[in-house]
């Protein structure tokens, strides 16, 4: 995301100080007094208090629990998804396609709260499936699986938008080499394709994970929040302020943050690896490096 | 070109066939999921809705307490979305021209919004914005109510929508070409006009894309603005809140019949984003 500045020396002049003082202003009044405000009121009462609201609250404790095995089963899930799909849009050409790539952005531009009704619409007691779940005696909303199935939806873009234009600037080369050397499909994936795209797959986990963890919308929807039961840790964070429970929910706010500030650490670490192997590759497709006849001498 | 999915790189492949295996169970895997998770649950809401009839969903999703959610979520995404093409386009501008210290820690905090969970952002917004509260204690006084108002909503989806204005420009404003730029310099423009005949009408398709994605997450918002609107019918309360609510009160056809509305307008939004991204893709080769 970063480049060079080409022109540092306005950076002195009046208006340049004056822009960059914009700036910094939008970023530290929107973004960093919020981020410092929930360290420093969940931490006011004591780092005793703190952990005492996070570990000695029976339905906190199994807020965090839940959390740590919905969010893990959605991002597994939209990981396969991920790779499946962008290996058919990366690799293949058939009718259909462009509506397709075009289907997988719709969980953005969805609000999460209309998700989480379309699922209780099928999965609820007066849903679509909603009998036949019944006699089967399993529960989908307000319940685990409903949390997972509700999360998954929201996170679905974030995976396979992040491997679609790796894989289609890395190219089927090196893959149909492989094929052709004797390799079956199994093999070209985990020693080609997997290695190439490691970087990109790993970044849309970490953001897949980031947004799952927090994801509140559709699973408030779905959950029907019942403490210690289907409350996830961005549910209690609301339960416990409506409860007027402030240090509390900002203790167990202050463990999302801080998850949140680890996920854009990683986040920069890992861009930083994409942004070394894209210039590996364009180094290596240079004209007279290669000998790709469709770059060679056709410099923009 | 055309054919081109606004997320892949164009390449001059143009490949019919291949010997590439895995055809049918990638194929296999992805229609499972979008046509289960995606088209079957969203169609499911829409028959749901029509079944309900012209009339009969007209009494549910057009009721004075919708219209008001309805104008309440537009006018306050409407806001968000110009505040944040405004701001996203100069902290891009900054983040790429201008060279200082502390800018990489700047350009990995514009991220923030996307990894924090947006009830964090709503529980921290409400406690700065109450009277008693950091910005709230400067900001009340003076008759500033950021918190369990209009204000508060149009804050938070600032909030949570300026990370989609600031990264759809910052790459266009990489890739402008600067001679171009300097050439209206020593041809006697002035700063301002060389902004805004040079440099604006390269990065206004970026900045409307920004824009459109901006009002899109806006609109469909929830978590972080169920904790500082106070929800207040007629005044504070948006639509997905509303529907949230008919869905308490087990008042499901009301609850589609409004999700389908709130659907309508996301959906232009992703047309409209779809459209402009294929534009500028065509006016940047």
């Amino acid at each position: 995301m970063t480049s060079k500045p080409r022109d540092a020396a306005t950076a002195t002049s009046p208006l340049g100080l004056l822009l960059i003082t914009g700036a910094v202003a939008t970023v530290g009044l929107l973004i960093v007094a919020p981020l410092a405000s929930v360290f420093v009121d969940a931490f006011s009462n004591g780092p005793r208090a703190w952990w005492e609201a996070l570990a000695h609250d029976p339905d906190t404790r199994h807020a965090i629990w839940l959390s740590l095995t919905v969010a893990p089963i959605a991002v597994l899930i939209n990981t396969i998804f991920g790779v499946a799909a962008a290996w058919l849009v990366a690799r293949f050409r058939f009718p259909g396609r462009s509506l397709l790539v075009s289907l997988f952005d719709v969980p953005f531009s969805v609000s999460p709260v209309v998700a989480g009704l379309a699922l209780v619409l099928i999965f609820g007691r007066q849903g679509l499936l909603g009998p036949t779940l019944a006699w089967l005696a399993v529960k989908v909303i307000f319940a685990w699986p409903g949390l997972v199935l509700a999360t998954t939806f929201v996170t679905l873009p974030l995976v396979v938008r992040e491997l679609i234009p790796v894989m289609e600037a890395i190219g089927p080369e090196e893959e149909m080499a492989a094929v052709s050397l004797g390799a079956n499909g199994w093999q070209v994936f985990w020693r080609v394709t997997l290695p190439n795209i490691r970087w990109a797959l790993l970044h849309g986990v970490v953001l897949a994970n980031a947004r799952a963890m927090g994801e509140f919308g559709a699973v408030y929807v779905v959950s029907g929040h019942i403490a210690g039961a289907t409350d996830t840790m961005p549910l209690r964070v609301e339960k416990l302020f409506q409860e007027y429970r402030t240090p509390a929910s900002m203790a167990v706010a202050s463990v999302l943050a801080a998850l949140a500030l680890l996920t854009l650490v990683a986040k920069v670490f890992i861009e930083r690896q994409l942004e070394t192997e894209s210039k590996e590759l364009e180094a290596a497709r240079a004209p007279g490096a290669d000998t790709d006849p469709t770059t060679g001498g056709l410099g923009p | 070109m055309n054919k081109n999915p606004p997320t892949s790189i164009p390449t001059r492949r143009a490949r019919q066939r291949t010997v590439l295996p895995g055809f049918g169970l990638s194929a296999a895997i992805t229609s499972l999921m979008i046509v289960g998770l995606v088209v079957i649950p969203l169609a499911v809401l829409i028959l749901r809705a029509a079944s309900l009839g012209p009339a009969g969903f007209l009494a549910a999703a057009w009721t004075p307490r919708a219209r008001a959610a309805y104008a309440v979520s537009l006018g306050a995404s409407l806001a968000a979305a110009i505040i944040s093409s405004l701001l996203g386009l100069l902290v891009a501008w900054v983040l790429v021209r201008l060279e200082f210290p502390g800018r990489r820690i700047l350009d990995a905090l514009v991220d923030v919004p996307l990894a924090l969970p947006t009830a964090v952002a709503g529980l921290v917004y409400s406690t700065l914005y109450v009277e008693k509260g950091w910005l709230g204690q400067i900001l009340v006084p003076v008759g500033i109510k950021g918190a369990y108002s209009r204000l508060g909503i149009v804050l938070v989806l600032v909030f949570v929508s300026l990370p989609f204005a600031i990264r759809v420009v910052q790459p266009v404003i990489e890739s402008l070409d600067k001679d171009t730029e300097e050439a209206a310099r020593l041809l006697g423009a002035s700063k301002a006009q060389t902004f805004l005949r040079v440099v604006l009408p390269g990065i206004l398709p970026a900045v409307v894309t920004g824009f459109a994605l901006a009002l899109a997450r806006a609109l469909g918002e929830y978590g972080s603005v169920v904790f500082i609107s106070g929800n207040m019918p007629f005044k504070t309360e948006i639509a997905p809140v509303l529907i949230v609510s008919r869905l308490e009160e087990f008042a499901y056809a009301e609850a589609t019949a409004i999700a389908v509305v709130l659907l309508g307008m996301s959906l232009s939004m992703l047309i409209v984003v779809n459209v402009l991204q294929q534009r500028l893709a065509r006016n940047a080769q």
